[in-house]
């Protein structure tokens, strides 16, 4: 009897090779999803020149406020496509939409805005990356979700498209805001 | 969709720089020794398996920029390398570190080995204690003698 | 035209197959012989149609058709003709329809050279492989027809990816999928063996030329992919535990395994059933890998696109063939009998500890592919695992293997004396000696297992010798009866003398790159770097123009103590189309060492970026490559594997056995 087991041996163990590779494929899984080791721990302290003015741009949260902060560049083409719904969500859903222009000049920056409308309360200009750095990003556009509290609940990697600022982002806020 | 913002940003920044720059080097030998060997560990988050110090992607060269920050700053390399695990997890790190979901991966080779060891000579034992009792045929006997003979003259002993 | 012909080809190729896979298998059930007879004929109608499907497609990328939508997304016509050609496998449709080409010639090959086999033992083979053809063809049709076309052609393609536009990788997709597919005809006699119920010496005899052939292929294939990166990366490296470099060593690896156990099959009529498994297991991995790079399950550095639907076809075949000879075997596998006894320490004995050592170092990069893989898939932590992982679990395995490996071949079979072997290996020991003394006097120390990696080298290098020297009694007898021992020796042997000392010079190779030595400056022109005992002097940078790039090309002059000894000539190379720049690196190779120099990007000074590596030994990585592969090449032409050999010795059965060496 364990003759002939140790022969199924190898079927048994190529099944479960073969469950892990169905698994692997089904539609909604993405192999390159990185969640963000930040998630429920404090977001990362910065205080960025403002590009607007020569005010300054620091950490979320003390203001008892859900904050979204974007990640976002002159030079990133997803970052355009990102734009539209990033305005849509400034607008109609009012998030408090905080922007950090990420290894980017401030005049370049400037361009984006006056040329596409500016969706956030405040920029940062993160001219170096070392607040991305801080965050962990690793490509932009990238949006963080910040509670009350100042602790980091969500990250989004690539421009948001509509469907996921519908179903994943904004129910996000809006339940946060209740809390 | 990440996967395209991911390809137009490497895109866009990509030139022939080729993995650690001139410029990026510290003029302390030491110091720099250990920067290189620390980010041969490191993983380019961009680049699909490729350490920061071959990869000539842009975050590769922050990444090696802000390490050696670090070192010059007084770090030590396990703190150094600490302090960019805390920013992108224990994804960076090309080997990776022995925890509970990773016994398995560590412990599979020579686990497997000995198993397999295990297995070979437990075989060994049973065909010899089945065939032991029965004595050679003469077909055997014949082969056995004739593979002798075949074998002795190419190796003197 | 000739486009829909070779289309037509694919889905006529695809009927055959469908013929081939069912209509032989039933012929040996019922032994029928006309039945059995069509497998043949099958096999290589299949051979010519994927001949005619091969050659319109390169027909459409020669004359730069780009109203095939394959063609024009990955040819154009200021291309050079080789990567028009070689444009063809560089991308997933067209690499597949290569790699159902490489399986039919196979099949073809089979009908053949193996008409001396029993008829329903054929039979089953070529069934096996129709089945496999049938199922490929049926995804390529389904999912990655490189035939369609577009209705509104371009003026001219887009191009291949620049970094693929070079000699080597031109022909490292060839030789890697001969390899591949080639283990499918080993797999398929592994099945047809478990239909029939019988494994014998016979058998591994017909099996061990075919799977020695893949396995030679499969060799220059990673050794040619290997040396690829290595000049083209720009800074030398040569292997990175890539997943994809993976997916083509971890079949190497079983494959080697396989060549060995065969061994013990064909002159013990032991190891039956683990062969079986081997042989199995060799070519799965080899599908496996084809999953891994085109389901993006794992997505590296240089995977095809990714297409769901390709995953799950891919996914489904793999599970049916896979899964389906994994049943069959655990059902028929036990009733197979154990053969010729034998004590641990003797020939078998040895055979079986390299199979133990391969099969676990297999299993340890298959599970260090995949892990991250399976953690993340059942929500798991995100890790990854890289060369340090591998380095750390692959060599420890592979010191036991080098150092059975010189003593293996001086046991005798059944029993072995292995004080013996040890005794007439002692110049193997000095050799070892002598290596660490020279390697660390030479460097004035080192990484130890730099130093441990030469003695091991010394150790199986010398090894060989000692056991070809002993073979021909080599100062024992005149010089003449010598000569006469070794070319009356069986071409196997030369060949495994030769492939034992590939090994040898690959793993002095490897060791050696410990020892490296780099620099990286920013050089003005007229200025100089030095790295290693060499000076290279920045003479000039000037602007060349090639057939679909731009480049710089710098000019350097290398002087040692003094002595101009080489101008060098170091390119960056921009390719319009794709706006990619790429680096053509410089390299003057040597026996003793490598000089590499590659040129980067200017500074706003007009600086240049130069990277510089003085590298010693490397290219003995690759020799030593060429060597093994070289090796299993002078053991295919043994007169032993020549047709109707092997039908006597079925014949005659035992004396097969006895016949030995």
């Amino acid at each position: 009897m364990t003759r002939k087991l140790l022969f199924a041996l190898p079927v048994l163990l190529f099944a479960a090779l073969g469950t892990y590779f169905t698994l692997a494929l089904r539609p909604n899984y993405d192999p390159q999803a990185l969640p963000s080791v930040l998630i429920d721990k404090p977001a990362p302290g910065f205080d960025l020149a403002a590009l607007d003015d020569g005010a300054r741009v620091a950490t979320p949260g003390l203001s008892g406020q859900v904050t979204v902060v974007n990640f976002f560049a002159s030079w990133c083409v997803p970052c355009r496509v990102e734009h539209p719904i990033l305005m849509r969500l400034a607008e109609k859903e009012k998030l408090n939409l905080v922007g950090i222009a990420y290894k980017d000049r401030p005049e370049d920056a400037r361009r984006l805005i006056v040329q596409l409308g500016d969706p956030y309360r405040r920029i940062g200009v993160d001219r170096e990356g070392r607040t991305g750095f801080d965050f962990g990003v690793y490509g932009v556009p990238e949006t963080y979700v910040i509670d009350k509290t100042g602790h980091i609940r969500k990250r989004f990697v690539g421009p948001l498209s509509p469907e996921v600022a519908l179903k994943e982002l904004i129910p996000l806020v809006r339940a946060l805001e209740k809390s | 969709m990440k996967r395209l913002a991911i390809l137009l940003l490497t895109s866009l920044l990509a030139t022939t720089a080729l993995a650690v720059e001139p410029a990026e080097k510290l003029a302390d030998p030491a110091l720099e020794a250990r920067a290189r060997v620390i980010s041969q560990g490191l993983r380019c988050l961009v680049c699909r398996n490729e350490s920061i110090d071959e990869s000539h992607a842009d975050l590769a060269h922050d990444v090696r920029v802000l390490l050696r920050e670090r070192l010059v700053a007084g770090d030590t390399n396990p703190q150094a390398v600490a302090y960019i695990v805390a920013r992108y997890g224990d994804f960076v790190l090309l080997e990776p570190p022995v925890k509970r979901s990773t016994y398995v991966l560590w412990l599979a080779p020579p686990v497997l080995l000995a198993l397999g060891g295990l297995g070979a000579l437990i075989a060994m034992r049973r065909q010899a204690g089945q065939a032991g009792p029965a004595p050679l045929s003469a077909e055997e006997g014949a082969q056995l003698a004739k593979l002798m003979q075949t074998d002795t003259p190419e190796r003197p002993a | 035209m000739i486009t829909e012909f070779g289309h037509f080809a694919l889905i006529v190729g695809f009927a055959v197959a469908l013929a081939q896979s069912f209509v032989p298998l039933l012929g040996a059930a019922r032994g029928d012989a006309g039945m059995i007879g069509v497998g043949r004929n099958a096999a290589l109608a299949l051979f010519a149609l994927m001949a005619i499907a091969m050659a319109s497609l390169i027909h459409a990328y020669v004359t730069s058709d780009f109203s095939v939508v394959n063609v024009a997304q990955n040819s154009h016509t200021d291309k050079p003709m080789l990567y028009k050609v070689s444009g063809l496998w560089g991308n997933h449709e067209g690499s597949m329809l290569l790699w159902v080409f490489i399986l039919a010639l196979c099949g073809g090959a089979v009908a053949t050279f193996c008409r001396n086999l029993p008829p329903a033992l054929g039979a089953r083979v070529l069934s096996v492989q129709g089945m496999i053809a049938a199922g490929f063809l049926a995804f390529i049709l389904a999912t990655s027809n490189p035939f369609l076309r577009i209705a509104v052609p371009p003026a001219n393609g887009q191009g291949l990816n620049p970094v693929l536009q070079d000699p080597g990788l031109a022909f490292h997709p060839p030789f890697l999928y001969l390899g591949y597919v080639g283990f499918s005809v080993s797999f398929a006699f592994a099945i047809a063996a478990l239909i029939d119920g019988k494994v014998d010496a016979a058998w591994a005899r017909w099996v061990r030329p075919w799977a020695l052939a893949a396995w030679c292929a499969l060799t220059l294939g990673i050794a040619l992919g290997s040396w690829w990166a290595y000049y083209t990366l720009g800074w030398g490296g040569w292997w990175f535990w890539d997943p994809v470099e993976n997916a083509s060593f971890m079949p190497w690896l079983a494959g080697t395994a396989l060549i060995h156990s065969a061994i013990v099959v064909e002159k013990r009529d032991a190891l039956k059933s683990w062969t079986i498994l081997l042989a199995i297991v060799t070519f799965s991995l080899s599908l496996v890998g084809t999953f891994l790079v085109r389901s993006g399950v794992l997505t590296s550095v240089h995977a095809f696109a990714v297409d769901p639907a390709r995953g799950s076809f891919i996914l489904a075949l793999l599970i049916v063939a896979i899964g389906g000879s994994l049943v069959l075997y655990a059902v028929r596998a036990p009733a197979l009998a154990g053969g010729g006894l034998f004590a641990p320490v003797s020939r078998e004995g040895a055979l079986v500890l390299n199979n133990l050592l391969m099969a676990t170092a297999a299993g340890s990069v298959l599970l260090g592919t995949l892990y991250p893989l399976f953690l993340d898939v059942v929500g798991g932590d995100k890790i990854s695992v890289g060369a340090p992982f591998f380095n750390k679990t692959f060599v420890p395995l592979m010191v036991p293997v080098l150092l059975t490996m010189a003593i293996g071949p001086l046991l005798g079979w059944k029993r072995g004396d292995l004080l013996g072997a040890l005794q007439r290996l002692w110049l193997a020991f000095v050799a070892a000696f002598l290596a660490c003394l020279v390697a660390y006097y030479a460097t004035s120390g080192g990484p130890v297992m730099a130093i441990v990696g030469f003695a091991l080298a010394a150790w199986v290098g010398m090894g060989a010798i000692v056991e070809w020297a002993e073979r021909v009694a080599l100062f024992r007898v005149r010089p003449g009866l010598s000569l006469r021992r070794a070319i009356h020796l069986p071409r196997a042997a030369h060949g495994m003398t030769l492939a034992h000392f590939g090994i040898a010079v690959t793993v002095a190779g490897i060791a050696a790159s410990a020892f490296d030595a780099e620099q990286i400056d920013l050089v003005a022109i007229g200025g100089a770097m030095r790295v290693g005992q060499y000076e290279m002097t920045l003479e000039r940078v000037d602007r060349r123009e090639g057939p679909n790039y731009l480049a710089d090309e710098a000019t350097f002059n290398v002087r040692r103590d003094g002595a101009l000894i080489a101008v060098m000539h170091p390119q960056r190379r921009f390719f319009p189309l794709q706006e990619r720049t790429t680096s053509e690196t410089a390299i003057r190779t040597g026996i003793g060492a490598d000089l590499y120099i590659a040129l980067g990007d200017p500074d706003p000074q007009g600086r240049w970026t130069v990277r510089a590596y003085w590298k010693p030994l490397v290219s003995w990585i690759w020799g030593g490559a060429l060597l093994m592969a070289l090796g299993g090449m002078v053991s295919l032409t043994d007169r032993r594997w020549r047709i109707g050999v092997a039908v006597k010795a079925r014949a005659t059965g035992a004396a097969a056995v006895a016949a030995g060496e």
